[in-house]
């Protein structure tokens, strides 16, 4: 065995052995420790929990990549997921936690006053969180197949069985200490190897600073300005400045995550652990800053991948490295095909240029930037190790915070809330376990047998949560009138238009060939890609509400007070059953 | 009902404030503006490129600490906290 791969299985299955051990000490014994942890977590804690249970596999490892090949246009992810937490924190958090329940179709159901209105939410809910967790499968089944070298389904089959043992035994309560512990973890790994790239690069140990600062070879260029010399020279577009599609895509795509974000059951839920409103608009705060810890190293990530990536293939100007003489790691990712030379002039040297016809470099994958990144720089194996734990982190917090926020919808809302009210809380808890289980054996499944449409998934998660939920959920809030028939019909044509415009661009359940106007983008309405139509159907969805509402007169009085009443604090009790 | 009819307009405007916030530091200087504002450096930073991913987040963190602060002070003020 390798000294890389000894350290890798110590940092993965050290990392595991912490998460059972915590999951078998904070074990759930009601519906209330299932559910919401008790209501016994402190902000500071929950803020930990939030970032690990929001940060994904998509945060972890394709954020920087993405970051890398666009350059400017990368900062509609970092201002999206990152802006979402200013709504959740002043619309949302605070009100749903007075409130006082255990899931966001309660509180819909509640505040609409309509059974169908749960049921579309928790249609809307399964959908965005199974879209969500194929990806944090997927995750898990590259991390370990790349790191330990085992089989992708042998990777997955292990994730699973962690992922099970400690979300359906520990419920909330356990998978929030687990987060906890799995956010240092992430964090750890992510920055520990920013923190070496841009000590070597700029002599400036803080990422963040690094990337607005001078190279350390004395030539004293900006890093920044040296990346956008080198890339517009082989003909990329200027690093700093390319902006995806366009202004009005930008927007579009920024604030649908944005909505999409605030929006996401998942986490909303995470606000019920905490006993008091007071607490859940400090988590939020906390979260935001476990979170931008995360999300402001991630554009030194990118950039400083991008400039070791291009100085390897060219390390000066016109003189471009011999094929033969490529490093180790460039080796080793041609093994898993994600990174392809084609020597198509046949001089023997790594011609890596803009130009399709030319260029040499005929696939670099995003994704392995920042599984690597380490290797680029030269770091030690304990550092890679320590990213392979990381990444593994953060695919399963996601993960398991995902499976509950399904299975509470299918125990709690479905089961209890409409088909067998009459459940004991004994038989209930027991349910929701059943109902995880399952849970866990579909979404392996699906990691599995990805289905054609996993490429777009995570997108369209944001997409139909923004489109659907997040209106219900504001709306519920500031507007009294509101009633629950313009909420069916608010959610349902929200929900509707944003994935038929999906469908129609990129196949229907993205079938290949069955896109009936086709991916191009001179068929997108205003230049807006489909992954950034979810502020559309959000428009939509208010406006129908609206309208509804105007048609078929106020929600009545009793709602009304209900309303009034989850805007002041006083009187919250820990989330209840009742 | 009076007192808390002032205390959720308060509430309303502050969000406002926030939202306005929010607004003018991402899709102002980060998106719409930001041609214009790169025009300014701060440090190896484009400024709009810093706006779009680095000073945005940054902001973001100090809004939400603030909102969170100055309606416990509102809480207090009418009289509607939590015992």
């Amino acid at each position: 065995m390798t000294e890389l791969k000894l350290y890798t299985y110590i940092a993965v299955f050290g990392s595991f052995a912490i998460y059972f051990a915590i999951a078998w000490l904070a074990r759930a014994k009601t519906t209330s420790d299932f559910y919401a942890a008790g209501g016994g977590i402190t902000p500071l804690q929950n803020g930990m929990a939030i970032g690990a249970d929001w940060m994904s596999a998509a945060s972890f490892l394709s954020m920087a990549g993405l970051i890398a090949f666009l350059g400017y246009g990368g900062s509609v992810f970092l201002m999206g997921w990152t802006g979402g937490f200013v709504l959740l924190a002043t619309l949302l958090a605070p009100y749903m936690r007075k409130h006082g329940k255990f899931t966001v179709p309660e509180f819909i159901a509640d505040r609409y006053d309509s059974k169908t209105a749960r049921i579309v939410a928790i249609v809307c809910l399964i959908v965005a969180s199974v879209t969500y967790i194929i990806g944090q499968m997927k995750g898990v089944g590259v991390a370990f197949s790349r790191f330990l070298e085992v089989d992708y389904d042998l990777g997955l089959g292990i994730g699973m069985i962690v992922v099970w043992v400690y979300a359906v035994l520990g419920g909330m309560k356990g998978i929030t200490y687990t987060q906890i512990a799995q956010y240092c973890v992430l964090i750890f790994a992510y920055t520990i190897p920013a923190v070496f790239i841009s000590l070597q690069l700029t002599g400036n140990p803080i990422p963040q600073l690094g990337l607005g600062s001078t190279l350390a070879d004395g030539s004293g260029v900006y890093l920044l300005d040296k990346i956008d010399m080198v890339v517009t020279e082989l003909g990329f577009k200027q690093y700093t400045t390319d902006n995806m599609g366009g202004t009005l895509n930008m927007f579009a795509y920024t604030m649908s995550l944005m909505i999409g974000t605030a929006g996401l059951p998942h986490v909303i839920m995470r606000f019920f652990t905490v006993p008091t409103v007071k607490d859940a608009r400090a988590s939020a705060g906390y979260a935001l800053v476990f979170i931008a810890l995360l999300y402001t190293v991630a554009p030194a990530v990118g950039a400083m991948a991008r400039f070791n990536l291009m100085s390897t293939i060219e390390p000066s100007a016109g003189q471009q490295l011999e094929y033969e003489k490529r490093p180790q790691w460039f080796k080793d990712w041609e093994k898993t095909g994600l990174l392809k030379f084609e020597d198509k002039n046949g001089d023997g040297k790594i011609n890596y240029v803009a130009d399709p016809a030319k260029n040499e470099m005929v696939k670099v994958d995003r994704d392995i930037m920042v599984l690597a990144n380490p290797a680029i720089a030269n770091l030690p194996n304990w550092v890679i190790a320590l990213v392979a734990a990381g990444g593994l982190a953060a695919a399963l917090s996601t993960a398991a915070g995902l499976l509950l926020a399904i299975s509470s919808a299918i125990s709690h809302d479905l089961m209890k809330g409409i088909i067998t009210p009459n459940m004991t809380e004994k038989s209930e808890l027991k349910l929701s376990r059943i109902v995880m289980t399952i849970a866990v054996i579909v979404a392996g499944y699906l990691g599995l047998n990805p289905p054609g449409f996993a490429a777009g998934t995570v997108a369209l998660a944001f997409g139909l949560a923004g489109s659907s939920l997040f209106p219900a959920l504001m709306m519920g809030i500031f507007s009294k009138k509101i009633n629950g028939r313009a909420a069916v019909a608010g959610m349902c044509s929200g929900l509707g238009i944003t994935m038929m415009y999906v469908f129609q661009h990129k196949g229907i359940m993205f079938i290949p060939g069955t896109s009936f106007l086709g991916g191009m983008e001179e068929n997108w309405f205003l230049g807006i890609s489909p992954n950034a139509f979810g502020v559309v159907g959000a428009i939509v969805n208010f406006s129908v509400a609206f309208i509804v509402t105007k048609v078929t007169g106020d929600a009545p009085l009793h709602i009304q007070q209900l309303v009034d009443n989850l805007r002041f604090p006083r009187g919250a009790g820990a989330a209840a059953d009742h | 009902m009076e007192q808390e009819n002032a205390y959720w307009q308060s509430n309303i405007r502050l969000i406002l404030t926030c939202l306005v916030i929010w607004f003018v530091v991402s899709f102002g200087c980060g998106i719409l503006f930001v041609e214009q504002l790169n025009e300014f450096r701060l440090g190896g930073y484009k400024l709009g490129f810093w706006f779009a991913q680095q000073g945005s987040i940054y902001t973001f963190v100090g809004l939400v600490f603030w909102y969170a602060v100055q309606m416990n002070k509102l809480d207090k003020k009418h009289n509607v906290e939590e015992e």
